[in-house]
């Protein structure tokens, strides 16, 4: 059985790619999370809301479960057999792990792009087509070639590589590469982008173009993304998050608000030596 | 490369200098043992090819019954004369029944001067090998041999021959060894490794992405299923004889003869088919397949399953756009490998109850059948010399076989190879 997780016309709207009204609400809000791997407790009691059309930037030291926490948005753990949650994520007022909602569906609405780029090995084209393909798309010829230009129009990639669709995506520089990736989740059309670290295997030019384009696409997407980069995290973000970890290596968030508020007035001491590098 | 003499650099004290040559020794000493390894290896195989080129040619005396000279026109020899001559020579020497009967097999007229020498050395002439030497003798000591063939047996020809000829591999089985050919026993063994690998590869690669992409490894029924497959990897082939025996001879035995489906007169086979045979080494190289087809899936990066996941794939768009794409080359090597096995096997088949001496072209799964591997080991068994030259012959053709085959299987794994 599958829940349908059209929680009313504005879903519909931003799946159609028209410009949803900027507003305050939250797409996505993780209430009391807890992940386990195992017995292994990574995330402990995070409560955290999302903001719709903005940037929300995860940040913390290394094995606090950052990643684990992005990836339950979009239940990319249930494909680790040991993975379980406690809590709930609700997206849209529906909660995504209630029994019956398929995790299939909620990756189509909240899309994913990974720390290290990994396109297909097919051509530039069918790597951006292939999701719309396999989420069934029933258009003409015509229409998928506009589907997937305006992908890589909207990833400012289409300049860089119009003239060369049918070659392969593993022949692009690292950057090029991570931008494809970008326009493939946006070929989807969803409604969130997760981003784990993406630039972390981009040089700087290349780390300031994936900025500049998070800028542009979240007029039309919410995104969350999970950096290393304090300042990419202060340049980038609307909302940062600050996870840290305890004593038994579980993660929990210590600190969440505007950016700008975070990094100049951190209302927590641990904040602070973090975003000052005094951390231990 | 030199090593440092100590004290060669400022930096490194004689002690360092000291453990670097000896680190370089060790690595010298490693490459020693690898390229020896590989001379053994090479000088193994330089011996199996010369041992079996050594059989599968040589000097033949050849005796007849019928005097050549007193029916082949003009004294002359036999490869001097056309076929019009040969077929000649055919109609004056058959009985006209004899004669009807090969013309309603193919007309003499149309029929190549090889293949009616053949019929008038073998009908007419009725020649047969007196003795045979194998090639190295035969070049080396011909004027000893020459002696001995003048001495014992005065009216032979003694000629060179290959063992192996066109017409060896186009001819049924026959009890001369002269006249034997093994048609029969390609066909017999490619009919088996097509239903092998009809039913072991499908079987095989659907449990290996079973195990990789949907089996539970925390669970313990899958954990002692893989140790299993595992295990029945080493099992030796006889076992799986003994059960193809049981099972697919004894049990199935209105299945595999075809008497359930009304194919085949069930009372000359009793299950000793084709198709119990095929199955036989399905289940021998199914361990294989899966063990093989499970690496390669595993070979396949996480990441696009990632990246198939995160756009919403459903897990078999998954496999079925990228896993399976990626794994093919894999699966391809394991399956000619696989597939190497089971055209070599003979144990196995001997214990289903392969027959040896088969004169019929196998036409269904439900026949009766010989094998090349199988008709190599009845002809060594024999000990009649001539019959060691034809398992010679028949040695070549099974390893051009393996060859051609293992070219084409690696042709297409080339063609499927994909880059990360
Ligand atoms: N598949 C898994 N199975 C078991 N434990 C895991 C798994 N993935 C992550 N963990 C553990 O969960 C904790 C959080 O890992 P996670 O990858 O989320 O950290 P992170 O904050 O993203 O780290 P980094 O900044 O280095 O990427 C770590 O202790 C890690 O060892
Ligand atoms: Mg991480």
């Amino acid at each position: 059985m599958t829940v349908a997780l059209e929680a009313g016309p504005r879903a519909r709207t931003a799946r159609n790619g028209a410009n949803p009204p900027m507003g305050g609400d939250n797409v996505l809000e993780a209430r009391a999370l807890h992940v386990y791997y195992g017995a292994f407790r990574a995330i402990e009691n995070v409560t955290l809301p999302i903001a719709r059309n903005r940037i929300t930037a995860f940040i913390g030291p290394s094995g606090c479960g950052k990643s684990t926490m992005l990836r339950a948005f979009n239940r990319m753990n249930d494909l680790v057999p040991t993975a379980r949650v406690e809590g709930d994520i609700v997206y849209r007022g529906q909660s995504i792990y209630a029994p019956g909602v398929d995790p299939v569906e909620v990756r189509r609405h909240i899309g994913m792009v990974f720390q290290k780029p990994n396109p297909f090995p097919k051509s530039i084209y069918d790597n951006v087509a292939w999701g719309a393909r396999i989420n069934g798309f029933r258009g003409t010829r015509r229409e998928l070639d506009d589907l997937v230009e305006a992908a890589l129009v909207q990833a400012a990639l289409w300049d860089e590589v119009h003239d060369k669709l049918d070659q392969s995506g593993l022949s692009l520089s690292g950057g090029q590469q991570q931008r494809l990736c970008i326009a493939r989740a946006i070929a989807v059309k969803p409604d969130v982008i997760l981003m784990d670290e993406p630039c972390s295997a981009l040089d700087p030019i290349a780390t300031l173009r994936i900025e500049d384009l998070m800028q542009q696409l979240k007029e039309r997407y919410t995104i969350l993304i999970v950096t290393h980069n304090m300042q990419q995290a202060a340049r980038a973000s609307d909302y940062t998050a600050f996870f840290n970890m305890g004593d038994r290596r579980q993660g929990y968030l210590v600190e969440f608000g505007p950016t700008p508020e975070l990094f100049t007035n951190p209302k927590d001491p641990r904040t602070e030596d973090y975003i000052t590098g005094r951390f231990g | 490369m030199t090593a440092l003499a100590p004290g060669s650099i400022g930096l490194a004290t004689s002690d360092a200098a000291r453990q670097v040559a000896r680190r370089h020794r060790v690595g010298r000493a490693g490459l020693a043992v690898f390229q020896l390894s590989t001379i053994v290896g090479i000088v193994v195989l330089g011996a199996l090819l010369y041992n079996i080129a050594n059989e599968a040619a040589g000097l033949v005396a050849y005796e007849h019954k019928t005097d050549p000279a007193a029916v082949l026109p003009g004294g002359r020899d036999l490869a001097a004369l056309s076929a019009p001559e040969l077929a000649a020579v055919l109609t004056a020497n058959l009985s006209p029944g004899e004669v009807a009967t090969l013309e309603r097999e193919a007309p003499l007229a149309e029929r190549s001067q090889a293949e009616l020498r053949r019929l008038v050395d073998e009908r007419v002439l009725e020649t047969h090998a007196a003795a045979a030497w194998n090639l190295t003798d035969s070049v080396l000591d011909r004027p000893a041999i020459e002696a001995t063939v003048a001495e014992r047996h005065p009216d032979a020809d003694l000629r060179l021959t290959s063992w192996l000829s066109p017409a060896f591999v186009t001819a049924p089985q026959s009890g001369d060894a002269e006249y034997a050919g093994i048609r029969t026993a390609i066909l017999g063994s490619l009919w088996v490794i097509v239903i092998t690998m009809a039913v072991a590869v499908p079987v095989g690669v659907a449990a290996g992405i079973y195990l990789e992409e949907y089996a539970d490894h925390t669970r313990w029924l899958n954990r002692a299923i893989q140790t299993n497959i595992s295990n029945l990897a080493g099992v030796p082939s006889i076992i799986y004889g003994m059960l193809g025996l049981a099972v697919f001879v004894r049990a199935l035995e209105p299945l595999s003869s075809g008497g359930a489906f009304g194919a085949a007169d069930p009372t000359t086979a009793n299950g000793r088919t084709i198709l119990s045979a095929g199955l036989t080494m399905a289940l021998l190289i199914l361990p294989l397949i899966i063990i093989n087809a499970q690496e390669a899936i595993r070979a396949v990066p996480s990441s696009l399953r990632e990246a198939s996941f995160g756009l919403g794939a459903t897990r078999w768009q998954t496999i079925r756009h990228h896993v399976l794409p990626g794994a093919l080359p894999g699966i391809l090597t394991g399956t000619i490998l696989a597939m190497s096995r089971a055209i070599g096997e003979t144990a196995p088949l001997i214990v289903v109850g392969m027959s040896t001496y088969i004169t019929f072209d196998p036409s269904s799964p439900f026949d009766k059948f010989t094998t090349l591997p199988g008709q190599i080991y009845q002809w060594t068994a024999r000990p009649q010399p001539e019959f060691h030259h034809i398992a010679a012959a028949a040695s070549v053709v099974l390893l051009v076989l393996l060859v051609a085959l293992n070219a084409s299987a690696i042709y297409g794994r080339n063609r499927a190879q994909v880059r990360y």
